[in-house]
């Protein structure tokens, strides 16, 4: 049996690359991040309806006091980050490349705790009701990126059981070492804050799943999650191996129907930055203000994993790490991978950023502009984690053909950017995929438009 | 302007805008760069593949040109002129950026001259290459773009022009060291042709020849045939590299040569004699293989190499032509779009039975 889920792992799970790893991080103590002089967060750091602010210009707040807010379910309150006063709300760039209103703090220096910040009592005699409206209150959402809301994603469905939970710990991108440190100096910490999600979800089963490079983490993982009764997997190296649909396949051989969640096939998987924060949450009482982050790249000085304050500049980080080096290149907010490039150091720190990585003016990779040229090599096919044409939805969008691209199932492009990584010919396949996709729905809305009129 | 242009524009226009505003006295070299990700990139381009194809092809090629002298440097330098030249000069008519660096149309010449006889006089290779890319790439568009491998529509183009100097300019390399002068002289007072053609008159009761005494000349140092026909161990070696560097994959030469033997040998012929001799080695490893025109799915190469199996059989079998690897080929490029059509991976997340009615999903 054991062999038989092994190879599965290894064979049976398509595609995928594997990039050089680059993780020098990966020995580097979690140290603190820059105290700054104030900060700016965005009221939309997260999936779903923006927050309205729910304190006054000239107010003073304090580290963890919740200072925006939204009626809606599909949103997370954000909080506090430093003790000091409210300067004005402005529009600010963020890192997901437009302006949002967000509130500028400046700092008074002495990170006050706000009253609010304390134990929250023994989670394993809450019910799940009490778990989610905690998770909720503590702007908890999810670490790896997506930032979707934690409290959406545990609260139940009529008819779906999660049978597994999944700690998702592969940190597949190059360069990022966050998670992996995470588990590695709060292992216990971590995996407590697992066990308090399967009580939110009464699951039957804990899975930390960590990628077969991060040896210590996994050996740390099995001797902690053996005192707990948590089970430890080994997943091939691979990237997207961190991406939630194939993750669920390579740990459980389930397939997440397309357009559906992980919940259709009674699995749930959680970052492990969200576990660490949830048991932050739940023992000391506070909320998600502060997150891990790797700082790497060659434009950048010092290279580290910073524990950073949420509405930190970049900026800020960027120099206390040194500042940067020769021309500067690309930033990127994220991994390599799939992070964003900024155009501007200004941005701050949300709870989605998982690293900042700096490259050099003289060394960067960048496509230029040309034509799309494919020398038909197969090699995308071969790669999508999720077994799709992208050489044709290159070709199609490209040509403005969005009902081709729709019927190629250009939905179910997760934009890893496997495809454009091994392309020989160095097309922009995601950003093809991404002009295809908005193709798509303008041509459906057309459609339906018409269907209507008849 | 297509969409890339678009998107592209509008990233281009957003940091003048930056640059014209609030931040007037920095350099453009001073901005930083925005794209899309993947911001980090494989190592493989288009030139380097082109790059390592040449260097599995070099070690046939020089034992080819030390088996068969200066006549095959003719004929491949002639082949090489002709393609790169012609690439050159059809791209400065059509006013699109001149590609000879990538490599292809010397690809493409080099891999013409292989299946040339290596006496044909210099003129001939050099309207191959010319044809070669002009019908057979250019014409559709330049690289990617072209239905069927262009050094076979070369070489169709000249074997069906001049049949003779096609089928008599293979030559008896005396340097071949796995054959003796004695056997070339027995072999070559009965056929003055190729192996196959050799097996041909066996079958049709006009030469009496044992099939299993040429299997050791086609693999070593084969005496007879086109320039890259010399040794079927060498293609095999050049196969070797390329399936190490991950270039070409291993089920369309494996289907290919598979079939081929295993239906030839139903009919009674060696099995060996049938993988080494003629063009098929040379055609599976390196025609049949060519990204442009083979499909993109695995199992689409299964069909494709197995389709030209078929067909090898078939003219090799039952028709007059002395070699079918040449048709099977381009018979199967000219199936590939077909293919591509109705063999599609199945996508994660959908049962098989939705992948079809995708269409009629949004019909309704």
């Amino acid at each position: 049996m054991n062999i038989a889920k092994k190879f599965r792992r290894r064979y049976l799970v398509k595609g995928g690359i594997h990039p050089a790893p680059m993780k020098s991080t990966a020995s580097f103590v979690i140290a603190p991040g820059p105290a700054p002089d104030g900060v700016i967060i965005p009221l939309t750091q997260h999936v779903g309806a923006q927050c309205e602010p729910i304190v006054e210009v000239g107010e003073r707040v304090l580290v963890g006091q919740k200072i925006g807010d939204s009626g809606e379910f599909l949103s997370a309150p954000v909080h506090s980050s430093i003790s000091g006063e409210v300067t004005g709300f402005v529009r600010h760039p963020h890192p997901y490349g437009h302006e949002v209103l967000s509130i500028q703090i400046a700092s008074d220096g002495k990170f006050e705790l706000s009253p609010g910040v304390e134990p929250k009592g023994d989670p394993f005699e809450m019910s799940p009701e009490e778990i989610r409206k905690i998770i909720r209150e503590g702007g908890i959402v999810g670490l790896g990126g997506a930032t979707f809301p934690t409290h959406v994603k545990i609260s139940p469905v009529q008819g779906k059981q999660i049978d597994t939970l999944i700690l998702n710990g592969a940190e597949c991108e190059p360069y990022l070492t966050g998670d992996h440190r995470l588990l590695l100096e709060k292992t216990r910490e971590v995996i407590q804050g697992g066990l308090i999600l399967k009580r939110a979800v009464n699951a039957r089963e804990v899975v930390v799943a960590i990628e077969s490079n991060k040896k210590d983490a996994i050996e740390m993982a099995q001797e902690v999650g053996g005192e707990l009764g948590v089970e430890v997997i080994s997943l091939p190296s691979r990237y997207p191996m961190g991406a939630e649909k194939t993750l669920i396949k390579t740990v459980l051989g389930r397939e997440v129907p397309s357009g559906g969640l992980p919940m259709d096939v009674g699995a749930l998987v959680d970052n492990i930055g969200t576990c660490y924060a949830i048991h932050e949450l739940f023992y000391k009482g506070m909320p998600l203000v502060e997150r891990v982050l790797t700082v790497q790249g060659d434009g950048i000085a010092g290279h580290a994993n910073l524990r950073v304050r949420i509405g930190t500049l970049v900026h800020d980080v960027v120099e206390f790490c040194g500042g940067m080096v020769g021309k500067p290149g690309k930033l990127i907010i994220g991994g390599p991978m799939m992070g964003l490039a900024q155009h501007t150091t200004s941005v701050p720190v949300i709870k989605g950023t998982t690293g900042i990585i700096v490259f050099r003016g003289e060394t960067f990779f960048s496509r230029e502009p040309a034509h799309f040229v494919c020398i038909r090599c197969g090699r995308c096919v071969r790669r999508c984690p999720m077994n799709l044409m992208p050489y044709a939805f290159g070709a199609f969008a490209d040509m403005s053909m969005w009902q081709k691209l729709d019927e190629c199932h250009i939905d179910d492009c997760v934009e890893c950017g496997c495809c454009a990584y091994v392309c020989p010919t160095k097309n922009p396949l995601v950003q093809l995929v991404k002009v295809g996709k908005e193709g798509v729905v303008r041509y459906r809305k057309k459609m339906g438009s018409y269907q209507e009129e008849d | 302007m297509c969409a890339t242009e678009k998107r592209w524009d509008l990233i281009r226009r957003r940091t003048e805008l930056e640059l014209r505003s609030d931040k007037k006295n920095i350099k453009p070299e001073d901005l930083l760069t925005i794209s899309v990700s993947p911001h980090i990139q494989g190592r493989d381009t288009a030139t380097l593949i082109m790059l390592w194809v040449i260097v599995a092809l070099l070690p046939l090629t020089a034992y080819a040109i030390y088996v068969c002298g200066w006549s095959a440097v003719t004929v491949i330098a002639s082949s090489i002129v002709g393609s790169v030249s012609a690439e050159f000069l059809i791209q400065r008519f059509r006013h699109v950026p001149v590609s000879i660096g990538d490599l292809s149309a010397v690809l493409t010449g080099l891999l013409l001259a292989l299946t040339l006889p290596p006496r044909l006089p210099f003129w001939m290779p050099l309207i191959g290459g010319v044809v070669a890319i002009a019908l057979g790439k250019q014409v559709f568009g330049g690289l990617g773009h072209n239905i069927f491998n262009p050094a076979l529509v070369g070489r169709a183009i000249l074997a069906i022009s001049w049949p003779k100097y096609m089928n008599t300019s293979y030559l008896v390399h005396p340097k071949a060291w796995a054959v003796n002068t004695a056997q070339i002289k027995t072999i070559n007072a009965v056929t003055s042709a190729t192996p196959l053609f050799a097996a041909k008159q066996v079958r049709s009761g006009a030469l009496q020849i044992n099939e299993g005494t040429y299997v050791k000349p086609l693999l070593l140092g084969n005496p007879w045939g086109a320039i890259g026909e010399v040794s079927a161990l060498l293609v095999i070696v050049g196969l070797l590299i390329l399936l190490l560097r991950g270039i070409v994959d291993w089920r369309i030469p494996v289907c290919f040569v598979g079939t081929v033997v295993i239906l030839s040998s139903i009919r009674g012929q060696n099995p060996l004699f049938a993988a080494f001799s003629g063009g098929l080695m040379l055609g599976a490893c390196f025609m049949a293989t060519d990204y442009v025109t083979n499909p993109m799915t695995s199992w689409g190469k299964v069909i494709f190499a197995t389709g030209c199996g078929v067909v090898t059989y078939l003219l090799r079998f039952h028709s007059n032509l002395p070699e079918g690897v040449m048709f099977s080929i381009l018979f199967m490029n000219g199936l590939t779009p077909l293919i591509d059509r109705y063999i599609k991976p199945r996508p994660f997340g959908h049962s098989k039975r939705s992948i079809v009615p995708a269409k009629e999903a949004s019909e309704q």
